[in-house]
């Protein structure tokens, strides 16, 4: 079906169990361990092999040669792949560094071997024996400021420029002109890459761990030169994604082409070390930000000029995203600077662009509140617009973004916060208080799905949606509850597979929104199939406790289905409406009281409220799992995560969970979300929108600005460690 | 890893005899840090002696008033210990400081004072690193080095020992007792035991391949108030940026040893003479001729300021 119109009443608003806060159907599965993840399907391919990778100890260069006489004699190997036999494998746009084959090294841990052995010990043994020669290229760049600081003058094509930003700025009464930068950010997700692969002819089965099993199936089309429809994908649990499993990776080429090899099912994971600098990370960004306001806090000129890292054909961490479209002012110049230096390739993670535009913008309207002498979260009310600022002909669909704020600053009882930086202590510790605001947009894209009635009456639901730790199964499985009228134990959800209709998968804050929606659309099919098949107007029937109730009269769905399955199949596709009248977005305000040690400067967060607005919420209890986990995300960012450069070798030194700290649950306190009520019909059938990326924006700037009310000191350079503000805290005795 | 042969020893000069009689041999006991290593082919023994069945997991009064504390006492049951929480209290502290419950459960006393550093460098094979391949280089120097040594490090090795419970001993003034291939014992104060890297920062100990270490000895109990102080960038299982132990008498005199700033446990006797003089004047001692990076200069602002929270909290 297309989705053309807002939404009018329709059966999901019956809302028996959509929205209601319940638990995951897959939980007990996974806290019982009988969830197998990709590496642990022991059962879905005979006699598997183990492949074990190499990775390029080079950052830029080529291979001269490569020598694996001494492994393939090792104990248990069966067969070594090496990137030498073949010219660099074809990719689609989506990757931006190439996966494997040829010469030419791009980055540090580029995937150039993968030795198969008997058993995960041999392989791994064997790899270690790969003598490998490289000539590095001595013009490779690495360190983004010197980048940057050489092509600043360089002609870029402004995001936006409207109206005449230069005079704007320059007659503004009050004015900020300040660079912010952030790291480079590991996406540090439970499960490693990993994948199990067969042959069966040219027909090649992946058992893997992917966000967008369509997105990947064309990659294989496009890798290996083969129609697409010889390619398998199924990825039914994935331990953690945050956009570092969205699209097809060296795992899987590798287990491919090991399996190939060897004729063999072949078993791969990316070991820890390995995945920082082999996949890829959050860009690194330095962003200078400028704004002009009046007197009374108008935002007059907005000035957001991001530089940041990408590999050739790539667009970086854009951290200008937000600010295109987050708060009013009539002379805007936005710059995406997407400068090409050597590290390995950035590309998407959690709610990318927005994450590390707002880590700087929302200090930005911080420091411009205190230059006002305003509260931040009136400062913010101000410059609240209706309005795309980019597009002022488009509306947003639903924004209640001053509402966020004023409900959060009520219940964080923000009126009794540290008014003056530096000034309140208990004991050893200074206390501060930070605001930010949160935008991200609500993007929904085509998904489809297969439901059934079946002869005991249970309802199948079969689509290629992922669920990447977010909820996916259990909001899918109430859509087609509340559809169907049934309860939600006789909902059976199978995803991941790539013979299921195609979904919009998980990624960009879209799967929830869009997959239930192709749910719901798949549902009215299948009760549309019903009514013919009792020749009744699909508008007079009832579905509820299992039952069809019309005319006087009802029939069990385990009746109708007796002699047979009901199946039947729809796809929502979204009219140009959505984006050409309405902008659709969702918006929060995060409030964040920290301690930070007045002698040591260790900081503890005390106290997280985010209050969000995000359309119609499926379920408060997923929801908030996700809200809480991308805030827990969010004080990572602020706090401790970066992917450190060694800008002589050109890699991500501390590339393991060792070195690449996130924070662990004592540095985690309480965490309240508090969701509007709201729905927004323009977004689906069901007027949702996504929250697992909301979540993260703004919550690291919040922290940012506490720390500054705690200290008196800011700090505009993330991570927020204490060496970076340790000379400004008080003497000590 | 690397293929390796196995064996259990009976006894503790067994367990130093094997260790003569293999090149390349080592012993495993917890393995919270050998094993990582060899899965890396940081550390590629040829031989390993298990001495988890060895007993020496006891913690007995000695007859001077201290405490023996066996070799195999895991990191858990030290902490836990009353006697240690009573008497010992900054080395209680410094142990559930390190690591985290379940490695804690695993490793032993012996084995913490061995650990590896944790050097990013030291933990990537592709790069120069005169500790896991002498004479390769120091990639480190010139590198990011945000938690390496800022004191007793030289041209070939900046590394730091990560121990949190070494640094406690190391206040305590313990006695590391070992035995040999010939069944000879010695004791070796902790103070002597770790070696600065110099020009050869592969050798970490004064330890002679055949010898095995049975039990840390701690002296009578200092009373006074104890403190260990880690500061990092989160709250739990990090390794130290500077962690600072010390135990402060009433009348404001005490003992203080760093973490996190050099190769060993960092402390010296005459920089505690000026403890009545405040926390910069003792750290101005005790860090004396330091040659920090531009990453991690300000472990020398952050000693001093960890210590003065010290201080403070000392005065109540």
């Amino acid at each position: 079906m297309r989705f053309d119109s807002p939404a009018e009443q329709n059966v999901s608003d019956r809302m028996k169990v959509l929205g209601q806060p319940l638990r995951r159907i897959d939980g007990p599965l996974k806290t019982t361990g009988m969830a197998p993840y990709a590496y642990e399907r022991h059962g879905v391919a005979k006699d598997q092999l183990v492949g074990y990778p190499l990775g390029s100890a080079i950052a830029k260069g080529r291979i001269v040669s490569l020598d694996i006489d001494e492994a393939q004699a090792s104990p248990g190997v069966v067969g070594i792949v090496t990137s030498l036999e073949m010219e660099r494998l074809p990719k689609v746009d989506w990757n931006v560094a190439y996966l494997f084959g040829g010469r030419e090294i791009q980055h540090y841990h580029q995937a150039i071997a993968v030795v198969v052995a008997n058993s995960f010990e041999e392989a791994r043994a064997a790899a270690a024996l790969i003598r490998v020669e490289y000539e590095e290229d001595q013009d490779a760049m690495y360190d983004l400021a010197a980048v940057r600081q050489e092509r600043l003058s360089d002609d870029v094509e402004p995001i936006d420029d409207i109206g005449d930003f230069e005079s704007a700025y320059a007659s503004a009464e009050v004015t900020l002109d300040a660079t912010y930068t952030t790291p480079g950010q590991c996406h540090a997700q439970m499960e490693p890459h990993a994948t199990i692969a067969q042959w069966d002819g040219d027909h090649l089965t992946l058992w893997t761990s992917n966000q967008m099993i369509e997105w990947s199936r064309q990659a294989l089309a496009t890798t290996f030169d083969l129609p697409a429809e010889n390619f398998r994908l199924d990825s039914p649990y994935i331990g953690g994604g945050f956009g570092v499993k969205l699209f097809l990776r060296a795992d899987a080429v590798m287990a491919a082409l090991a399996a190939r090899k060897v004729g063999r099912a072949v078993k791969l994971a990316l070991p820890r070390p390995m995945s920082a600098n082999n996949t890829t990370h959050r860009g690194l960004t330095i962003q200078r930000i400028r704004i002009g306001a009046t007197q009374e806090g108008k935002i007059t000129a907005i000035g957001h000029d991001n530089s940041t890292n990408t590999l050739p054909g790539g667009d970086g961490e854009n951290g200008a995203r937000a600010t295109r479209r987050f708060y009013a002012g009539e002379n805007r110049l936005l710059i995406n600077r997407a400068l090409e230096i050597h590290l390995p390739e950035s590309n998407a993670m959690r709610a990318p662009g927005e994450t590390a535009g707002l880590m700087a913008l929302e200090i930005a309207m911080d420091e411009m509140a205190e230059k006002l002498g305003m509260d931040p979260v009136e400062f913010r009310i101000i410059n609240d617009t209706q309005v795309d600022p980019s597009h002022p002909e488009r509306q947003f669909s639903e924004r209640h973004f001053i509402e966020c704020l004023q409900r959060g600053a009520e219940v964080f009882n923000w009126a009794s916060r540290n008014k003056a930086p530096g000034s309140r202590r208990e004991g050893a510790w200074l206390i501060g208080h930070g605001v930010a605001g949160a935008y991200r947009d609500a993007p929904a894209e085509t998904s489809g799905a297969r439901v059934s009635v079946r002869p005991d009456g249970s309802i199948r639901v079969e689509t290629d949606m992922t669920d990447i730790g977010t909820g996916s199964y259990t909001i899918i499985a109430q859509t087609a509850a509340e559809m169907m009228g049934v309860s939600l134990e006789v909902v059976n959800v199978d995803l991941g597979d790539s013979r299921h209709p195609v979904s919009a998968g998980s990624g960009g804050q879209w799967g929830a929104a869009s997959s239930t929606a192709g749910v719901y659309a798949a549902c009215l099919a299948l009760r549309k199939k019903i009514a013919e098949r009792l020749a009744v107007d699909p508008e007079a029937l009832e579905f509820s406790e299992g039952y069809v109730r019309y005319n006087d009269q009802q029939t069990a769905l385990s009746e109708l289905a007796s002699s047979g399955a009901i199946t039947a199949e729809d796809n929502i596709e979204f009219g140009d409406f959505r984006s050409e009248e309405y902008q659709l977005a969702t918006f929060g305000a995060h409030f964040v009281e920290v301690a930070v040690h007045a002698s040591t400067g260790e900081i503890g967060v005390r106290r997280m409220l985010a209050v969000c607005d995000a359309g119609r919420i499926l379920n408060p209890m997923t929801a908030r799992s996700q809200v809480i986990g991308a805030m827990t995300m969010g004080v990572g960012a602020a706090l401790m995560e970066e992917l450190a450069v060694d800008t002589r070798h050109g890699f991500f030194v501390n590339h393991d969970l060792a070195g690449y700290e996130v924070p662990v649950h004592a540095d985690i306190p309480k965490q309240e979300v508090i969701f509007l009520e709201g729905e927004d019909p323009y977004s689906t059938p069901l007027k949702a929108k996504g929250v697992g990326e909301l979540g993260i924006c703004g919550v690291s700037a919040a922290v940012a600005n506490a720390i500054y009310n705690a200290t008196g000191a800011r700090v505009r350079d993330y991570p927020i460690t204490l060496d970076k503000f340790l000379d400004r805290l008080p003497e000590i005795d | 890893m690397r293929a390796f042969r196995y064996e259990r020893a009976g006894s503790p000069q067994e367990a130093a005899a094997a260790a003569a009689a293999q090149e390349g041999a080592q012993f495993i006991a917890g393995g919270t840090n050998l094993l990582d290593l060899m899965k890396l082919e940081i550390e590629t023994p040829s031989h390993l002696i298990d001495v988890n069945g060895l007993g020496l997991d006891t913690i007995e009064a000695t007859a001077e008033g201290g405490l023996r504390i066996g070799a195999l006492v895991r990191n858990t049951d030290l902490a836990a210990d009353q006697r240690v929480r009573r008497d010992y209290g900054v080395l209680s502290r410094a142990l559930v400081a390190g690591a985290s419950g379940q490695l804690r459960n695993k490793a032993t006393t012996g084995g913490n004072l061995l650990q590896r550093t944790r050097c990013p460098y030291f933990y990537d094979t592709n790069m120069a690193c005169n500790k896991r391949k002498p004479g390769s280089g120091c990639a480190a120097q010139g590198g990011y080095s945000r938690q390496l040594a800022v004191i007793g490090g030289s041209e070939a090795c900046i590394a730091t020992h990560p121990s949190d419970m070494a640094i406690a001993m190391r206040v305590l003034d313990a006695v590391v007792e070992t035995v040999n291939a010939e069944g000879d014992t010695r004791a070796i104060p902790l103070a002597d035991f770790h070696l600065l890297p110099g020009d050869t920062p592969h050798i970490e100990t004064v330890l002679a391949p055949d010898e095995f270490i049975t039990a840390v000895v701690l002296p009578r109990p200092l009373g006074g108030q104890h403190f260990y102080h880690k500061v990092r960038d989160r709250a739990s299982y990090a390794f130290a940026l500077v962690s600072v132990a010390a135990v402060i008498q009433p009348d404001g005199s005490g003992r203080i040893a760093l973490g996190g700033v050099a190769p060993k446990p960092w402390r010296n006797e005459a920089a505690e003479a000026a403890m009545p003089n405040g926390a910069r004047a003792v750290i101005s001692r005790l860090l004396e001729g330091a040659t920090p990076t531009e990453d991690n200069e300000f472990k020398v602002t952050l000693a001093e300021r960890t210590l003065a929270a010290v201080l403070a909290e000392a005065r109540g």
